[in-house]
């Protein structure tokens, strides 16, 4: 279903890049052909852990085309990576993630140890098997179910407590523990890199990348370079759910490629590559206690969390985070740890470590409610708080309650059995659950520099770039508004680091922080177009700013609409050929830092287990999302739907499998990890309360992406329980954990 | 970050290339450093092709091992069919070969003499969008628009061969397509909307 926006004078509902997308116009990162292009392809460890004593080249290199191969032996000693590093550097920039082809060291199964680069994709290819290394192994461990047992093996945790240590009261409580395992990114686009020096000291990539400058700033940063004379282009990226959020070992590869053959290069990776070389949502052990009393408060939640990381990086993310502020209780508790495996290192997933928690606290409160037969949502209701109870600041808005009264009635929730497994329709045994999400909504720095030209049109740049979400298109909206004139005339530009800096695309952050940004240079525009229209034009002579307005390209008098002029008018008037205005927004503002923000979803499941072999069929979902006043109600619902799919295959089929005798990936590719599919999808029905939160920013929109997954995983297991009795603590949720063999497909 | 103090390095690497450059001008003084072992083919011989793409005929010499799909994108610079596997598991890369769909990843080119190929490029030669096309911009039936051109291809073929008789039967004959950002009820939006007008494509 489609919220019509009022506001649609100014725009079509469609996206602006969309018919570029749908003809195949869209360039990505690999497709940027420049003259003399030479191909890289990544030869990788097969063992997890050792030492390479050599590599024998000899044969690769002597093959058609072939016209090096790069390794640790003759790979010129790149200035950023600093040979006395700690091995696990806490500076970001630093991160051992990107660096390549530098030491003899394999740290991982798949771990890039060469580079074959030839004058054709084919030849390239060819060669790579004909790179001999030989190794000297180690003993390594992939097992993190074994791993995470001994203590020793963890690092220090991170603690939070607050309230009493014992609570009294007590009639209900719930103790369990939750395992998520590995699960990879997948965008459909593969990662890839174009580097060229086009002097000896200037860099062009076209990189796969969701921040343009974070790239510019670390390559800059790895070639010893100032940041101007990087740049970095990624134009249209194909997907990346948090996969390009940092730069991996394929940038540096690429350029060190490019420096040593004086051509462009190309490195693009393999789909199994994707699996083990742009990290991947770390596996995780969850414990969860609730404790509450008989009318349904909780009195406790203790959180507990170990996730994977890998040898060489320290990664954490926000998994026991959401215990400590969703939920009014007085007494927390939460402890996390991370333990280090000789496996690559992870990255932020879609809904990142939030989406993780959530499952576990969700499923809780599920098992919590039927130990005190209450109905979940009204055990939620119940502990709902209006007041962060972590910081104590009030939450800029909250509307889960709108949310819940939504879902309720579309996914017909009054239908649900109290008693599970009791439900049938047609032979299979149905089921009802809802689960809650949350992410931080956060307003960050960001530049834009506005060109309104003679002729009238607009243009808007920042080196923000766009995985799919529709940021030139939401930008050009809130654009169109803040102007009062059509999305027509209204260009934005992005994805090229030589523009005005902005964000890298992640963490919900791009609407509010970039949107912020367009706002304020328009409203820097139409202030300078009343100055103008003072200075210039007759009508307006003795005018202050505050009693004209611009709208319909026209700058007029409020109280008296025929005291106007046109700004290409005005423009011309003043003897201007463009105003070019560059203006920076900052964070948060001390009145809107008085508030802890935050965006919300709640997610309805109906579904059928069936009872003869334990395939389980979601048949409808109602997803619905809290996040402000949406800006573009078309591509804000795709979101939504795309985190639904997303969540689908979190919580019903996707799991990362390694052989722990060899380390390696067992199932890299999308024939043996399974995405989900069209003819997986029920029907969705997304819907938001869109209402504008004015204390989060001067839009009053929060971020989506994010919220439209965490929760959904919870909202399954616990639809599943509700269905067959049978509560599953493990995803993937598959027919096995519910008892059953094995199924055919 | 620690202090760099490798200027040295830094110098010594931006100059890199123009030392060693030569040397990469002329590969085959390489070829002569090693010996040659029995199990390396070299040199690859070029083979003709002739076919056509998108209604232009083409004679072409093309690498034995290319496939149709690295022809479109390395060689012809039709970039609109896209990579995602190469394996023929995610449908990125689809297009029609003499009208029926393919998986152009699993093709070898030099297998395809005299054949006519279709990709997105030709789905339509007006500057008007073919309906298959404005229905997925109506529909929103993508995000990042990288299966996008696949997913159109399969759903054209979807429509042609009667396959969209019902969304379960739409779903069926599109799961050859994944789209990772979730566009799927979209798409089949856009194929139904589509196959009910009934207008032949």
């Amino acid at each position: 279903m489609n919220q019509k926006n009022t506001n649609t004078i100014f725009w079509e509902d469609e996206r602006v890049d969309g018919a570029d997308k749908v003809t195949g116009k869209a360039k990505y990162t690999a497709e940027h052909n420049l003259p003399n292009l030479a191909y890289a392809v990544f030869v990788t460890s097969n063992i997890a852990k050792g030492t390479i004593k050599n590599i024998d080249t000899s044969k690769a290199l002597a093959m058609t085309g072939v016209l090096d191969v790069i390794y640790y032996a003759n790979c010129p000693a790149v200035p950023g990576y600093n040979p006395n590093a700690a091995e696990r550097p806490k500076n970001v920039s630093e991160w051992r993630g990107h660096k390549v082809l530098y030491d003899n060291k394999v740290r991982f199964f798949g771990q890039p140890i060469a580079l074959v680069v030839a004058d054709s994709f084919e030849n390239a290819n060819a060669a790579i098997r004909f790179v001999k290394p030989e190794y000297e192994t180690e003993a390594f461990e992939t097992n993190f179910d074994k791993a995470r047992l001994n203590v020793a093996n963890l690092k220090p945790p991170v603690t939070y407590k607050r309230g009493p240590e014992t609570v009294t009261n007590v009639a209900a409580t719930v103790e369990a523990e939750y395992n998520i395992p590995i699960e990879v990114h997948n965008p459909m686009e593969l990662q890839a890199t174009i580097a060229y020096w086009e002097a000896e000291d200037k860099l062009l990539l076209y990189d796969k990348t969701q921040g343009p400058k974070s790239t510019q700033g670390l390559m800059a940063k790895t070639f010893g370079l100032p940041d101007k004379n990087v740049r970095v282009i990624a134009e249209n990226v194909g997907g990346a759910f948090g996969s390009s959020l940092r730069s991996w070992s394929n940038v540096p590869a690429a350029c060190i490629a490019a420096k040593k053959l004086n051509r462009p290069v190309k490195l693009v990776l393999t789909r199994p590559q994707m699996f083990t070389l742009i990290g991947y949502r770390p596996q995780s052990w969850q414990k969860v206690n609730i404790a509450a009393n008989a009318a349904g408060d909780f009195l406790s939640i203790n959180h507990e969390a170990i996730s994977n990381t890998s040898r060489y990086e320290d990664f954490r993310e926000g998994i026991v985070d959401v215990s400590k502020f969703l939920y009014a209780a007085e007494s927390v508790n939460t402890k996390y740890s991370i333990l280090p495996l000789d496996l690559s290192t992870p990255i932020w997933m879609r809904g990142p470590g939030e989406a993780t928690g959530c499952f576990a606290l969700e499923s809780a409160i599920d098992e919590l409610s039927y130990k005190l037969k209450m109905d979940p949502i009204a055990l939620r209701i119940k502990n709902f708080t209006t007041i962060n109870p972590e910081n104590k600041l009030p939450f800029s808005d909250n509307n889960l309650k709108a949310c819940y009264e939504y879902g309720m009635t579309k996914i017909g929730w009054k239908n649900r059995p109290t008693v599970p497994g009791t439900l049938k329709e047609n032979g299979l045994l149905i089921g009802y659950g809802m689960a809650v999400g949350v992410f931080g909504a956060g307003k960050g720095t960001a530049s834009v520099r506005a060109i309104l030209s003679s002729d009238g049109k607009l243009v808007l740049e920042c080196a923000v770039s766009d995985m799919g979400p529709g940021t030139s298109t939401s930008m050009s909206k809130i654009a169109a508004e803040a102007m009062q004139m059509p999305i027509t005339k209204i260009k934005f530009k992005l994805g090229d680091s030589d523009l005005p800096p902005g964000p890298s695309q992640g963490g919900s952050g791009t609407t509010s922080t970039v949107g912020s940004a367009v706002d304020l240079a328009c409203k820097t525009l139409q202030q300078k177009l009343k100055d103008l229209a003072i200075q210039f034009a007759p009508p307006f002579s003795g005018a202050t700013p505050d009693t004209l307005e611009v709208k319909n390209e026209i700058v007029s008098l409020k109280t008296d609409a025929t005291k106007k002029i046109e700004i290409v008018a005005l423009l011309k008037l003043a003897n201007q050929d463009k105003i070019d205005l560059t203006i920076n927004s900052s964070g948060k503002t001390p009145e809107q830092l008085k508030f802890t923000s935050n965006s919300f979803s709640a997610h309805f499941v109906k579904l059928a287990v069936n009872p003869k072999d334990g395939k389980i069929k979601v048949l409808q979902v109602v997803t619905t999302g809290d996040a402000g006043k949406i800006i573009s109600p078309k591509t804000a619902h795709s979101q939504m739907l795309g985190g639904v799919v997303g969540g689908l295959g979190m919580a019903l089929s996707e799991k990362l499998e390694i052989d722990h005798t060899t380390g390696q990936i067992m199932n890299a590719s999308f024939g043996a990890y399974h995405v989900p599919l069209h003819s997986q999808i029920p029907n969705i029905d997304a819907w938001f309360v869109n209402k504008p939160d004015m204390n989060v920013n001067d839009i009053g929109a929060k971020g989506i992406g994010e919220i439209a997954l965490i929760g959904f995983a919870g909202a399954i297991a616990n639809a599943v329980y509700n269905a067959t009795g049978k509560r599953v603590r493990d995803l993937p949720i598959t027919p096995e954990k519910l008892g059953f063999k094995s199924v055919k497909a | 970050m620690k202090p760099c103090n490798y200027n040295d390095a830094r110098r010594g690497f931006l100059k890199k290339s123009a030392a060693i450059a030569a040397l990469y001008l002329t590969p085959s003084l390489l070829v002569k450093a090693f010996a040659i072992d029995a199990v390396v083919p070299t040199p690859i011989a070029k083979e003709k092709l002739t076919i056509t793409i998108n209604g232009k005929l083409l004679n072409l010499e093309i690498d034995a091992r290319t496939t149709i799909l690295n022809l479109l994108r390395e060689e012809l610079n039709f970039t609109g069919t896209k990579k995602g596997c190469e394996m023929g598991q995610c449908g990125a890369c689809t297009i029609h070969i003499n009208g029926k769909r393919t998986k152009s990843c699993m093709q070898l080119a030099i297998s395809n003499q005299n054949n006519s190929i279709t990709t997105i490029e030709g789905l339509t030669n007006s500057e008007v969008l073919h309906p298959m096309q404005a229905a997925f911009l109506k529909h929103d039936a993508f995000q990042c628009g990288y299966c996008t051109s696949g997913q159109i291809m399969s759903a054209v073929a979807c429509v042609r061969e009667g396959q969209a008789k019902s969304r379960d039967s739409i779903k069926n004959f599109m799961d050859t397509n994944i789209c990772r950002c979730g566009a799927y009820q979209n798409i089949v939006d856009a194929i139904e909307e589509v196959a009910k007008a009934g207008t032949k494509i």
